[in-house]
C-alpha cells in the first residue's frame, strides 16, 4: 500500500523568516509517528503543512495519494490544533455534535466521542467553564467525530493528568492497530516510547526519523530523553 | 456548498447567542428604549418622529449586526476555529450563507419587536406595512453583517474590530440623508451619499413612511442594498484563506 504521507524536500519560510529547511520523510499507513523537538523546532509547521493549511515555499506533501489540502483530503483528515479550537461558549455535546454534522456523521458519533475522551460527565457543560485538560480533550473529540483515516495532533496529552494521558494512548494504539494513521506531536519524552517511530525536528531539520528501537541504538541508549540530547549533540559536532 | 452544512452552520451560531443571555437582551431591548428617547426627544414636533424613527428601525440592526459579525468572525479567527473549519467539508459559502441566515432571524426577531413597539407603545405609524418595514431592517441587518464580515479581516484584535464600525457605519450615517437632506448637501458629498448602501436602505423606509402601496423606488432601493450584500459577501469570501504563512 502507498505511505500515508510522503514529503519531498519541504521548505517553509513564516514571518520572513525560513523554519522548515528541505524536509523529506516518509509515514506509513497504521502506524503512529511522533514529531518531537524543542519548542519553536517547527514541528506545529510541518503539521499545518500535512494538513494543507500552511503557504509553503517549495516541496510537495502528499497525503493519502493527494496533493496535502485537496478538497478530497477534507473528509479523511482531522486535525487537532495545539490551542484547542472549540465554541467556548457551547456545551461539550454542541460543539461534537455541530463538528460531526459537518461530515454528515450521526449525533450518536458525537455522543461517543466525547465519551472516549473522558468527558461524558461533561458534555452538558459549556466549553468556557472547563478546566484547561477538559477543553483540550473537547477540542479532541471534535477531531474524533468523523473517524478520520489520519489523525494530525498538535500536543494531544498537554495538561492531561497521567491516567487519562495513559487512557489517550491506549486509544490512539487502538485506533492505528484498526487502520488509521495518526501524527502526533510532543515534548514529552517518556511519550516517545508509544509511538512505531519517531520524527526528531530541530531547527527546522530532521537529526532522527526512525524506529524507537533504531534511535535507542544509534544513540546507544535505553533512555529516549539521553538519546535526543546525544543526537543533537553529535549533529553539532557534525556541523 | 452543502445546505445541510449552511443549516447546521446556521443553528450552531444561533446556539451560541443563545447560550448569552446578556446578549440577546440588549439585541431585544436596547431599539425599543432608544426609540423611547427619540419619541420624547421630538415631543414637540411628531411629524419629525414619524421620519427619524421611521429610519432609526433600519439603522439599528444595520450597526447591531456590523458589531456582532465583526467580533463574531474575529473570535472564530483567534480562537483557531476558522481555521480549523477550514480543514473540514465546510465550503467558504456554507459558513458565510450560515452566518447570514443567523443573523437574519436574530434581526428578524429584533425588528419585529422594535417595529411592534414603536406602533403599539409610540405610535409610529407609517403609511406602508409594518411587515414591509421588518422586512426592510432584515435587509439592513443582512447589510450590516456582510460589511462586518468583511471589515473583521482587516482588524487582528476586539478593539480594532470594534474601531471599524465608524469607519464604516458612520459615514454611511450621516450621509444618509437623515441629518441632513441630501439635496441639500454639496455636490461631492452627494456623490458619496449615492455610493453608500444605507442611503438607499433609508430611502425605501422613507417610501414605505409615505405610500402606502410598495413602490417603484422602494423595490430599486431594495435591490440596490441586496446588491450590496452580496457584493459584500464576495469580497468576505475572497479574504477566508485555507491556506496562510
Amino acid at each position: 500500500m502507498d505511505p500515508a504521507i510522503t514529503i519531498t524536500d519541504l521548505a517553509v519560510d513564516r514571518g520572513g523568516r525560513p523554519v522548515l529547511h528541505g524536509l523529506s520523510t516518509t509515514i506509513q499507513r497504521g502506524s503512529i509517528t511522533g514529531l518531537l523537538g524543542p519548542s519553536g523546532s517547527g514541528k506545529t509547521t510541518l503539521m499545518r503543512c500535512v494538513v494543507g493549511v500552511q503557504r509553503v515555499r517549495s516541496g510537495a506533501v502528499t497525503v493519502l495519494g493527494e496533493p496535502a489540502g485537496s478538497p478530497a483530503l477534507r473528509r479523511k483528515v482531522g486535525y487537532l490544533t495545539q490551542a484547542p479550537s472549540v465554541y467556548a461558549d457551547l456545551t461539550v455535546m454542541e460543539n461534537a455534535r455541530y463538528f460531526a454534522s459537518l461530515y454528515g456523521v450521526p449525533a450518536a458519533e458525537a455522543a461517543a466521542a466525547v465519551r472516549d475522551v473522558g468527558l461524558g460527565q461533561a458534555a452538558g457543560q459549556l466549553v468556557g467553564s472547563l478546566s484547561g485538560g477538559q477543553h483540550a480533550r473537547a477540542s479532541l473529540a471534535c477531531c474524533l467525530v468523523s473517524s478520520p483515516e489520519l489523525l494530525v495532533l498538535d500536543e494531544p496529552t498537554v495538561g492531561q493528568d497521567p491516567v487519562l494521558r495513559d487512557e489517550l494512548w491506549g486509544r490512539f494504539r487502538a485506533m492505528a492497530a484498526a487502520g488509521t494513521t495518526l501524527l502526533v506531536s510532543s515534548h514529552v519524552m517518556d511519550e516517545a516510547g508509544r509511538c512505531d517511530r519517531l520524527l526528531l525536528i530541530r531547527e527546522g531539520r530532521l537529526i532522527a526519523d526512525d524506529t524507537v528501537a533504531a534511535v535507542r541504538a544509534a544513540a546507544g541508549t535505553d533512555d529516549l530523553e539521553e538519546a535526543f540530547l546525544r543526537l543533537i549533540k553529535a549533529q553539532e559536532v557534525a556541523a | 456548498m452543502n445546505p445541510r452544512i449552511t443549516l447546521s452552520t446556521a443553528g450552531r451560531v444561533l446556539r451560541q447567542l443563545r447560550h448569552d443571555h446578556r446578549t440577546v437582551g440588549l439585541v431585544l431591548v436596547v431599539p425599543a428604549v432608544l426609540l423611547t428617547l427619540i419619541k420624547y426627544l421630538f415631543e414637540a414636533q411628531p411629524a419629525v418622529f414619524q421620519g427619524v424613527g421611521l429610519i432609526m428601525l433600519g439603522v439599528f440592526p444595520f450597526i447591531l449586526m456590523f458589531l456582532v459579525t465583526s467580533v463574531a468572525m474575529l473570535r472564530e479567527r483567534t480562537s483557531g476555529t476558522l481555521e480549523r473549519l477550514l480543514t473540514t467539508p465546510l465550503g467558504k459559502l456554507d459558513l458565510l450563507l450560515g452566518y447570514g441566515l443567523a443573523f437574519a432571524v436574530a434581526a428578524a426577531l429584533q425588528a419585529a419587536v422594535s417595529t411592534l413597539f414603536a406602533y403599539f407603545a409610540l405610535g409610529l405609524d407609517p403609511r406602508g406595512s409594518l411587515a414591509l418595514v421588518i422586512a426592510i431592517a432584515v435587509v439592513n441587518a443582512l447589510l450590516g453583517m456582510a460589511l462586518g464580515l468583511f471589515a473583521s479581516t482587516f482588524a487582528r484584535n476586539e478593539f480594532q474590530a470594534v474601531q471599524f464600525m465608524p469607519v464604516f457605519a458612520l459615514p454611511q450615517l450621516l450621509l444618509c440623508g437623515l441629518f441632513v437632506s441630501r439635496d441639500q448637501m454639496a455636490g461631492w458629498l452627494q456623490a458619496i451619499s449615492d455610493a453608500l448602501p444605507l442611503t438607499y436602505a433609508v430611502e425605501a423606509l422613507q417610501e414605505v413612511g409615505t405610500q402606502a402601496e410598495p413602490t417603484g423606488t422602494l423595490w430599486r432601493d431594495v435591490s440596490i442594498v441586496g446588491g450590496a450584500v452580496v457584493l459584500a459577501l464576495i469580497l468576505g469570501a475572497a479574504t477566508l484563506r485555507r491556506r496562510s504563512g
